[in-house]
């Protein structure tokens, strides 16, 4: 018995050991993990840092030979300045208008084909689908150059020239379909058990009524993260705009940033343009945090992109 | 209203090409559902009792017959327009709405004259989760309840628009053992509250025969036969309804008719007065055994199983197609358990004799 009782107490004492050296170890691996992350933190945030302070400088602090790591003096007239110098107001509008009416078209336009693609019968329908995708092997550059020759043409003809070269037009039709989106959608509907179809076909529910009512809800998730991504995609978007519209009347945010802020003699006025960005940033910041989880959501449903 | 069922078809095309092997789900069912009762379809997967069902919905086309609703012709109306409830093996809950939302689906899409106010609605939603007592659960989501109430849910989204035929497939299949005995008897309830004619399909036949009106045996397409439970339960058409219907299920054995006698192994064991000579398929209930020590049949004794009111008398004989012989006894015989063999004689009404080839029932005079 008393043999027994060493043993169990002996017992426990390596039990102990094992458990502390692991607390032990527990506590380096931790130590190691946030100092990395710190760290990458410091890394990824040191750029919007340094545009900060840069468009609070006065534009002879920031050309000092030995750059200051905080402005000797803030300049918040930067702000409204660049506001007023590139007319941001105006881009603004403009973007703001394209991404929300590409963003509801092109939800209209996933939802239906994601429909017709998961739940109706259709001859074909695999084939067109596998064509569909086929596309998405054709990198997006190699679109920008036929779509040019396509709307430069179009400009020639009355009846089309709503979408030629500066035009809201322009910017917004050739990105309506997204394949991407519309697989993205498919599977998510495809999930969607059959018999709340059937279900619904008792319950006398046509097919677009079924489509509003149960799939549309089931599948919110999916197409908040659509409208984000689509929302992020319009503001973010650079070449195509910069192709096909030079008229100001018609330009996106981001190309009234590259111009706006170089003088005549070339010299290039970084402070405002830097306060121009921080502007221009600010929205996007803004619904990075409020709708993270659905970003995140959206970013590892589809796997890239982002 | 009564539902008519003429030479319904269902053939599914073989889905390999070079190999034709069509798959004919249903065969040329024909039956009239008198109104307002209730009907069990019955019988092993793959028989075509859901096929059969889901034709009835209009889910499914029918490749050939008719199907009628009372006078009318519903066989080419879509499901929409058919005024079918119909209840899922796994309910089909919308997930996203509440129990509420969910019984007040059906009536949101009437169309045309058939529309309702919201407290019309509201007051008839209210009055089909009294039916099946949820009114508690109104608010919760799907996701909130238990299996059984999510079967109550979907029963009261069946019913909430007076559906002409209420339609359910396996309505307790996954439920727990419990819970489908209450249920059962509280779809009898409802079904008899409501007066709406009633299909329901199920492989379990004690749940069938238990709750319908009439039951329909099917097997590989083909109804075997129709009728009150118990009616088919004490006079089946053949082997394999006599087979499917009872627990403990029916005794087999092989056995020859010669000179007017049943012959089991070498014993003559019942006088079948007009049946010709031949080797049939003997079938004996369980309850057709008597304890009887000058019995004709003897077998050898296994084991002695009690069960309260009643006793399960497990034994051997060498003609009998199941490795066992069950006979269930009155607990009132005394039995002794250390007997090598048994003698029983038979009630004659709990034989039933089977063509060997057809194994259809060959009928002989009781006497």
């Amino acid at each position: 018995m008393a043999n027994n009782d060493n043993m169990n107490v002996m017992r426990d004492r390596d039990l102990r050991k094992v458990t502390s050296s692991a607390r032990v170890g527990g506590v380096f691996a931790k130590i190691g993990t946030y100092t990395f992350l710190i760290i990458m933190a410091l890394i990824v945030l040191f750029p919007f840092y340094w545009m900060i302070i840069s468009s609070l400088k006065s534009l002879d602090e920031y050309r000092m030979n030995v750059p200051t790591f905080f402005p000797q003096k803030i300049m918040w007239y930067n702000y409204v300045e660049a506001f007023n110098t590139a007319n941001l107001g105006r881009l603004f509008m403009n973007t703001v208008f394209v991404g929300v009416v590409s963003t509801v078209l092109s939800l209209i336009i996933t939802v239906l084909s994601a429909f017709a693609f998961a739940r109706l019968e259709f001859k074909g329908r695999e084939l067109m689908f596998g064509a569909l995708l086929a596309t998405m092997m054709i990198p997006g550059e190699l679109f920008t150059i036929t779509n040019y020759a396509t709307v430069s043409e179009f400009t020639k003809i009355p009846a089309l020239s709503w979408m030629g070269t500066n035009t809201f037009g322009v910017l917004i039709v050739p990105f309506l379909v997204s394949v991407f989106y519309i697989y993205l959608l498919r599977q998510n509907f495809l999930q969607i058990p059959n018999e709340l179809y059937l279900a619904a076909k008792v319950d006398g529910c046509g097919d677009l009524k079924y489509l509003w009512k149960v799939m549309i809800p089931l599948a919110k998730p999916t197409l908040i993260s659509i409208t984000i991504l689509k929302m992020m995609g319009a503001w973010n978007s650079y070449i195509w705009p910069r192709l096909v519209a030079n008229d100001e009347a018609y330009q996106l945010i981001t190309n009234g940033l590259r111009n706006a802020f170089t003088a005549t003699t070339g010299d290039v006025n970084y402070p405002l343009q830097m306060a121009a960005v921080a502007i221009v940033s600010a929205p996007l910041f803004m619904v990075f945090i409020f709708l993270r989880k659905y970003i995140m959501a959206g970013v590892s449903r589809s796997g890239i992109k982002g | 209203m009564k539902v008519v069922l003429q030479n319904l078809t269902k053939v599914f095309p073989s889905r390999n090409k070079k190999v034709n092997e069509e798959v004919v789900a249903v065969n040329d069912f024909t039956f009239t559902i008198p109104d307002g009762k209730l009907i069990g379809l019955l019988g092993p997967s793959g028989c075509g009792k859901s096929t059969t069902l889901y034709m009835i919905s209009g889910l499914q086309k029918p490749t050939g017959g008719q199907i009628f609703f009372g006078d009318d012709d519903v066989t080419d109306l879509p499901t929409e327009n058919r005024g079918v409830g119909l209840v899922f093996q796994n309910y089909a809950l919308y997930p996203h709405m509440t129990v509420k939302q969910n019984i007040l689906f059906p009536l949101q899409n009437l169309k045309g004259a058939d529309k309702m106010s919201k407290d019309e609605m509201l007051e008839r939603a209210y009055y089909a989760a009294r039916l099946v007592q949820i009114e508690d659960l109104m608010d919760r989501k799907p996701g909130e309840m238990s299996g059984g109430q999510q079967q109550r849910v979907a029963i009261a989204r069946a019913l909430v628009k007076m559906p002409r035929v209420l339609l359910l497939d396996e309505p307790l299949s996954n439920l727990d053992a419990r819970l489908r005995l209450q249920t059962r008897e509280e779809i009898r309830r409802i079904q008899r509250e409501t007066g709406i004619t009633t299909i329901f399909v199920t492989h379990d036949q004690e749940e069938a025969m238990s709750i319908s009106d009439m039951i329909v045996v099917m097997k590989l397409g083909v109804v075997q036969q129709i009728g009150a439970p118990q009616e088919v339960y004490d006079n089946p058409l053949n082997l394999f309804v006599a087979k499917f219907l009872g627990t403990p299920p029916i005794n087999v054995f092989d056995g020859k008719v010669a000179g007017g006698k049943l012959y089991i192994g070498e014993e003559a064991v019942l006088d079948v007065a007009g049946v010709e000579d031949q080797e049939v398929f003997v079938g004996i209930r369980p309850e057709g055994f008597v304890l009887d020590d000058n019995g004709p049949m003897s077998c050898k004794l296994s084991s002695v199983e009690v069960m309260g009111r009643d006793v399960s008398i497990v034994s051997e004989n060498a003609a009998s197609a199941n490795p066992v012989v069950r006979s269930i006894i009155n607990a009132d015989n005394k039995i002794d358990y250390s007997r090598e063999n048994v003698q029983f004689s038979l009630k004659p009404h709990k034989v039933f004799l089977f063509n060997k080839e057809t194994e259809e029932r060959i009928y002989f005079e009781v006497k």
